[in-house]
């Protein structure tokens, strides 16, 4: 067993899985995008583990956010350092038991691990997109998805699960399609972006695009971005955590030295650590991929309207039990906006639970092995598989 | 008069006649519904379909873990984004006194339930009567434990002074039973001869007046 397996206190790995490619809408039969777009051949990376039913009822598809990939859980290969991004979620009797449910997780549209995107060759040039490549909505992601479900052969998803811009992903789908989402658990995550985080995605773009090494979006034959992206991602982690995480984690500690260097190279801790995070976010993501990733986040609005008799209106189509779940200290998708959520399935006569948990770390939480979030998701879990199978 | 409580899962006397009083079937809202005892047993027993809405983080998990649909909040904010009669049953047990405005909020509850059950523990309860008349002391029993200072319970309320609120406020009484229990006794009885000095208890089943006055005439 991996030791990232034996980290967890409870349950165990989904130990080694490959990473699978599906490919569709063709040169004759593109998928048409929310832009009026048309996108073709596309090709999604995704993950699964567990064995789908004979009767197809336990199938639970996992939603990644910004920066995540389809490698959930588990590991590539055996001296892989690190196991997939929710690996302490999913797993042989974790929150997400992959001993009964058959999980499948998807890099997004748009994205670089795998899946189509700006860093993709565009077949009508032989070259990569760059900002050739269309702009794609959150809606387009979970089209996308759906084509791959159905490939898949099946017809009703016992859950979409995600947090952040993977919990707009699971507001998405809820709407878009009723009929194939039994139950629905979007986590940390908002119905629209507000200016507040609309900001922080402009200023890591501006940060990209003001890179000389961007080329407007060229860069795929030259030197890239990184100091841009680094950047980017600096401001992306911020965001991530929270005042109390920072201060408990770094207050105002000096890295490696006990005086100021009076210039301007990493002094403090916590500049040190946002430096670290940027320079390994380059060797693995795309900076085209982040503009249009977060533009689509920023785009996304299933409110639209905010007036008393629209709200009422937005999950009147969603057919799905809902859990929704905030952290206390999320300050990117603070919790009133989850309770801006439950209101809106309330008003529609959904079945929604709600529970904010109480969490120092920021954002991020919902990636952390929290050990209340493991209890809700696996008791929500169990209780909408019996109601399945009814 | 009482559901049988299995020896794994007691439950609180006056939640025992709360459960009772509930139609198999029923929408029921549960109002501070702790870790979800009561709804477990209205679902597993009655077939209810059932929602609670608790305060705590800890108990909210509690009852997400038991597969039940709870809502972290608070009371009086929760019960506003419901439609009119979306409940069959709206329970608000040993609450009351702690709610800030209890007019609005039964006002509220009448709204979105047809049926509102309160049980509140009855503040002049010879007990307390004895302790404010011979120790000239604000009134500390088993029911109440606590100083004046350190009390959730904003509101004194006696069966008679509900009932004289309930009237105040338009609404009916369909059905009420006084009993005598300890604050966590799955044990009690039924109190018949002057409640409001004997009872440590009230449970009240109100309506709004008109429905009351309609489901009377179908009768």
């Amino acid at each position: 067993m991996s030791k990232a397996a034996q980290s967890h206190d409870q349950g165990s790995s989904v130990g080694k899985v490959d990473g699978r490619f599906f490919t569709f809408a063709e040169p004759s039969d593109t998928m048409p995008l929310e832009s009026g777009a048309r996108l073709g051949p596309i090709t999604l990376a995704y993950e699964t583990y567990g064995e789908l039913a004979a009767n197809q009822d336990n199938a639970v598809l996992v939603l990644h956010a910004l920066s995540g990939d389809a490698h959930a859980a588990g590991i590539h290969r055996s001296d892989d350092p690190k196991p997939g991004w929710w690996d302490t979620l999913i797993g042989p009797g974790k929150g997400i038991d992959t001993s009964r449910y058959f999980v499948i997780c998807s890099n997004v549209l748009g994205g670089c691990m795998g899946s189509t995107g700006p860093s993709s060759i565009n077949p009508a040039t032989n070259r990569p997109y760059g900002l050739d490549f269309p702009m794609i909505t959150i809606g387009d992601m979970v089209a996308a998805q759906k084509r791959l479900i159905d490939a898949l052969g099946i017809p009703r998803l016992l859950a979409v699960i995600g947090g952040s811009m993977g919990g707009m992903q699971v507001l998405d789908w809820s709407v878009r399609y009723p009929e194939m989402v039994f139950a629905a658990i979007p986590l940390a995550t908002t119905m629209r972006h507000s200016a507040l985080a609309i900001a922080f995605n402009e200023v890591a773009r501006q940060a990209i695009m003001a890179d000389p090494h961007w080329q407007k979006g060229c860069y795929y034959d030259g030197k890239h971005p990184d100091l841009g992206l680094a950047v980017a991602r600096m401001i992306g982690h911020i965001t991530y955590l929270s005042d109390d995480a920072l201060r408990n984690r770094f207050g105002r500690k000096l890295q490696d030295r006990n005086d100021f260097s009076c210039n301007f190279g990493a002094d403090f801790q916590v500049e040190s650590y946002l430096r670290h995070q940027g320079k390994k976010f380059v060797d693995r993501f795309d900076a085209n991929s982040f503009l249009y990733l977060t533009r689509a986040a920023d785009y996304f609005d299933l409110l639209l309207d905010e007036s008393e008799e629209h709200v009422a209106t937005v999950f009147a189509k969603a057919l799905a039990r809902f859990l929704v779940v905030s952290f206390t200290s999320d300050w990117l998708y603070p919790t009133y906006q989850s309770r801006a959520m439950v209101t809106a399935m309330k008003r529609a006569g959904r079945d929604v639970s709600f529970c904010e948990i109480e969490a120092p770390c920021g954002h991020d939480a919902f990636l952390l092995p929290i050990k209340r979030l493991a209890t809700i998701i696996k008791g929500f879990l169990d209780r909408v598989h019996t109601e399945f199978r009814k | 008069m009482s559901t049988p409580n299995s020896v794994n899962n007691p439950l609180r006397y006056d939640l025992t006649v709360i459960a009772s009083w509930i139609e198999p079937g029923s929408r029921v809202l549960d109002l501070g519904c702790g870790e979800g005892t009561l709804l477990s047993l209205l679902r597993d027993t009655k077939q209810v379909v059932g929602i609670g809405i608790e305060k705590n983080e800890a108990k909210a998990i509690a009852c997400i873990e038991k597969g039940l649909t709870v809502l972290q909040g608070d009371i009086s904010t929760e019960v506003k984004d419901y439609n009119d009669n979306a409940f069959d049953y709206i329970i608000l047990s040993q609450t009351l006194q702690q709610v800030y405005e209890p007019a609005q909020l039964l006002h509220r509850l009448l709204r979105i339930g047809r049926r509102v059950i309160v049980s509140f523990p009855n503040f002049s309860h010879w007990r307390s009567r004895l302790h404010l008349l011979v120790k000239g002391r604000a009134p500390k029993t088993e029911q109440l434990p606590y100083e004046w200072h350190n009390t959730p319970n904003i509101r004194v309320i006696t069966i008679n002074d509900f009932r004289h609120f309930i009237k105040q406020e338009g609404c009916i009484i369909r059905r009420e039973e006084a009993i005598d229990t300890h604050h966590h006794d799955t044990a009690g009885h039924r109190v018949r001869l002057f409640p409001n000095l004997l009872a440590t208890y009230a449970i009240f089943l109100l309506e709004k007046k008109l429905q009351a006055e309609s489901s009377r005439r179908k009768a």
